[in-house]
């Protein structure tokens, strides 16, 4: 009487060691930087219940030199990821400086309660390459991709009712 | 098989049957939700304004919601259904009790809720009445208030006219697309052995007996399959004489694959959540001030156009995309089906895709706005109370640098689980392999589109 095999004791198939390959290089290959480093300023102004602009890019590297204003009420600013925080009155001119070490886009936020959309207050800023949005994407299309070929591999034998009911 | 690959809870943990059959056990519970409820509506009315310091909007739009759409629904399907407060006053009155089983002959006019409404449209519709309005209704405490309040009485009116739980069953928005994912979850309630229920002649499950009232969601357990119309309230487990209910555990969206039910007004219900998450990542979420002006009704002719819009992207742009999808899946082999069952039969793969979709919308601003609950906790009304020494717990954005992580693995969840589900989907319209692989691409790929999407908001 033989006995099945433990899944543990089971060589994983070439294919998805390929998979685990091109998922790891997706999470960690180095991709092309951005220009060289620059100071770049910025007048944000806050105003009910938005910042203008909107979405700010700096690259990678850069010193960002923000001049914040608030043009109606007092509001504030956070900055997700980097954890600045500043309140900012009508009138009074306020200057953040910081390095935009960190990739990726980071939500800037009203951090002062400004009214009844004071907490989707949101503005953006992308520091470029933003590596975790396309190593995102990689992610998702290597998952995808695992998914069909995996549909394909275990459908090809299974019938209809045993791949509905998830067995065979 | 019914029941192959179940786990049955009752049967592992008689405590919990011994629970869920007390009468005490469901009111109990609706008992302290009510209180949450109603104080959520007195901060609403007579609260402060300020949305992030009244009890009314963190308390209903963060910690509720939270809890809500990533764990209960999730992971419990319908059992917000079981202790949820908007059904409990009209339910008590129409049965002149609340915990014992009042009198045979329920308290209501007992007219006939009408054929052409017994489906989810007035549900969908209810939804996207809230969700056009949602800016507002998110961020004023007093609209929250009336918006709940009209709920509740909502509930009490059609008590007294319709026998049962006719507004959960038929008009209430939330219950609508908690129905939905439910049939994603990992619980079931079922019969053990559907010949015991066709063979057994006074059906107490229906009729009710000594023991509790028939089903109040109107479902015989008997032909129980899917989890969207049972809202498990356990009164079959109390007046089943054959000790025939069970609770199931299950693997995760076991009822995408129940064909015969599949219908058009569940799938607009799937459209209309995947839209309204979509289209509330970009409105709330993005950083285009001009947009959250017109759904703010700065102006009444943008608001217009943002509702139109909004109504027009959940109801047609977005089926019609899909229905391209389908029409492309029609394509790819030489069967021909009608193409309005593929259309509904395909929809259901959105299933997962949306709840994926809400979670990761969710946890974008529930983490980040989540300690506005400590201050609101000891100061509802923004009265400047301090019951509990957190009045003035400073607001703390938690988990900024982790949300993004968070999204992408949730979307990648549901987007893998919708592959396998159109899959699936397709190998029930195609016996062979091929064909089915085939069928599934185009709409597997518009599920990639749309996780992609989502993924150029969060991160792009």
């Amino acid at each position: 009487m033989t006995r099945p095999p433990s899944p543990l004791s089971m060589r994983p198939r070439p294919i998805w060691v390929l998979f685990g390959l091109v998922t790891f290089a997706v999470l960690v290959a180095p991709l092309p930087g951005a220009a060289g480093a620059a100071t770049r300023e910025i007048a944000l102004d806050a105003t009910q219940f938005e910042f203008a602009p909107g979405r700010v890019h700096v690259n990678r590297g850069d010193r960002v030199v923000i001049t914040l204003t608030a043009s109606d009420v007092v509001h504030g600013f956070y900055l997700d990821g980097y954890g600045l925080e500043r309140r900012v009155e009508p009138g009074i001119t306020e200057q953040i400086a910081f390095t935009a070490d960190k990739p990726g886009k980071f939500r800037f936020r009203c951090a002062v309660s400004c009214g009844p959309l004071h907490p989707f207050m949101i503005g953006e800023l992308i520091v470029e390459r933003n590596t975790p949005y396309w190593r995102a994407v990689g992610v998702v299309l290597v998952a995808a991709a695992g998914m069909l070929v995996h549909l394909w591999q275990s459908g090809k034998t299974r019938s209809s009712q045993e791949v509905i009911n998830g067995t065979g | 098989m019914l029941n192959e690959g179940r786990f049955d809870l009752l049967a592992r943990a008689p405590l919990l049957k011994r629970m869920l059959q007390a009468r005490a056990f469901q009111p109990a519970l609706m008992l302290a939700t009510l209180a949450v409820f109603t104080l959520a509506i007195l901060t609403g009315l007579a609260g402060t304004p300020a949305g992030s310091r009244n009890f009314g909007i963190i308390f209903v739009w963060i910690v509720w919601w939270a809890l809500l759409i990533v764990v209960l629904v999730p992971f419990f399907g319908r059992f917000w259904c079981t202790v949820c407060p908007v059904p409990a006053p009209g339910e008590w009155l129409q049965r002149r009790a609340i915990v014992q089983r009042g009198p045979a002959r329920p308290w209501t006019r007992g007219l006939r809720w009408s054929r052409r409404l017994k489906n989810m449209w007035l549900q969908n519709l209810g939804f996207l009445g809230v969700a056009v309005f949602s800016t507002i209704i998110l961020t004023r405490p007093n609209v929250s208030a009336l918006v709940l309040l009209g709920f509740l009485l909502a509930g009490v009116v059609l008590s007294a006219l319709y026998k049962n739980r006719v507004f959960c069953r038929y008009v209430c928005p939330v219950g609508g697309f908690i129905g939905l994912y439910s049939l994603l979850s990992p619980v079931e309630l079922r019969v053990a052995d559907p010949d015991v229920c066709a063979d057994h002649k006074t059906k107490d499950c229906i009729t009710g007996n000594e023991a509790g009232y028939g089903c109040p969601w109107m479902v015989f357990p008997g032909n129980l399959t899917r989890n969207v119309y049972c809202g498990l309230c356990f009164e079959c487990l109390k007046t089943c004489p054959k000790n025939n209910i069970v609770l199931n555990l299950r693997p995760f969206g076991s009822d995408l694959m129940v064909a015969k039910e599949r219908r058009l007004d569940e799938a607009y219900k799937a459209f209309i959540m995947l839209g309204c998450a979509l289209l509330y990542s970009v409105v709330l979420l993005g950083p285009w001030g001009w947009l959250k002006g017109w759904a703010n009704m700065e102006s009444l002719p943008h608001w217009g156009l943002y509702a139109l819009g909004f109504v027009a992207f959940n109801l047609a742009l977005l089926p019609g995309f899909f229905w391209l999808a389908v029409w492309g899946a029609r394509r790819m082999t030489p069967a021909r089906q009608p193409m309005r069952r593929l259309f509904v039969d395909y929809a259901y793969t959105l299933i997962p895709l949306g709840l994926a979709a809400w979670i990761a919308f969710s946890v974008g601003f529930v983490l980040v706005n989540g300690s506005y609950a400590l201050s609101v906790l000891s100061d509802p009304f923004g009265w400047g109370w301090n019951l509990f020494g957190t009045a003035d717990a400073a607001w703390t954005p938690l988990g900024a640098t982790l949300i993004p992580f968070l999204q992408v693995g949730i979307l990648t969840a549901g987007l893998l689980l919708a592959l396998n589900t159109a899959y699936k989907i397709a190998r029930q319209h195609h016996a062979h392999h091929r064909p089915a692989f085939l069928a599934a691409l185009p709409v597997s790929g518009f599920a990639l589109i749309t996780t992609l999407g989502f993924l150029r908001l969060y991160l792009g």
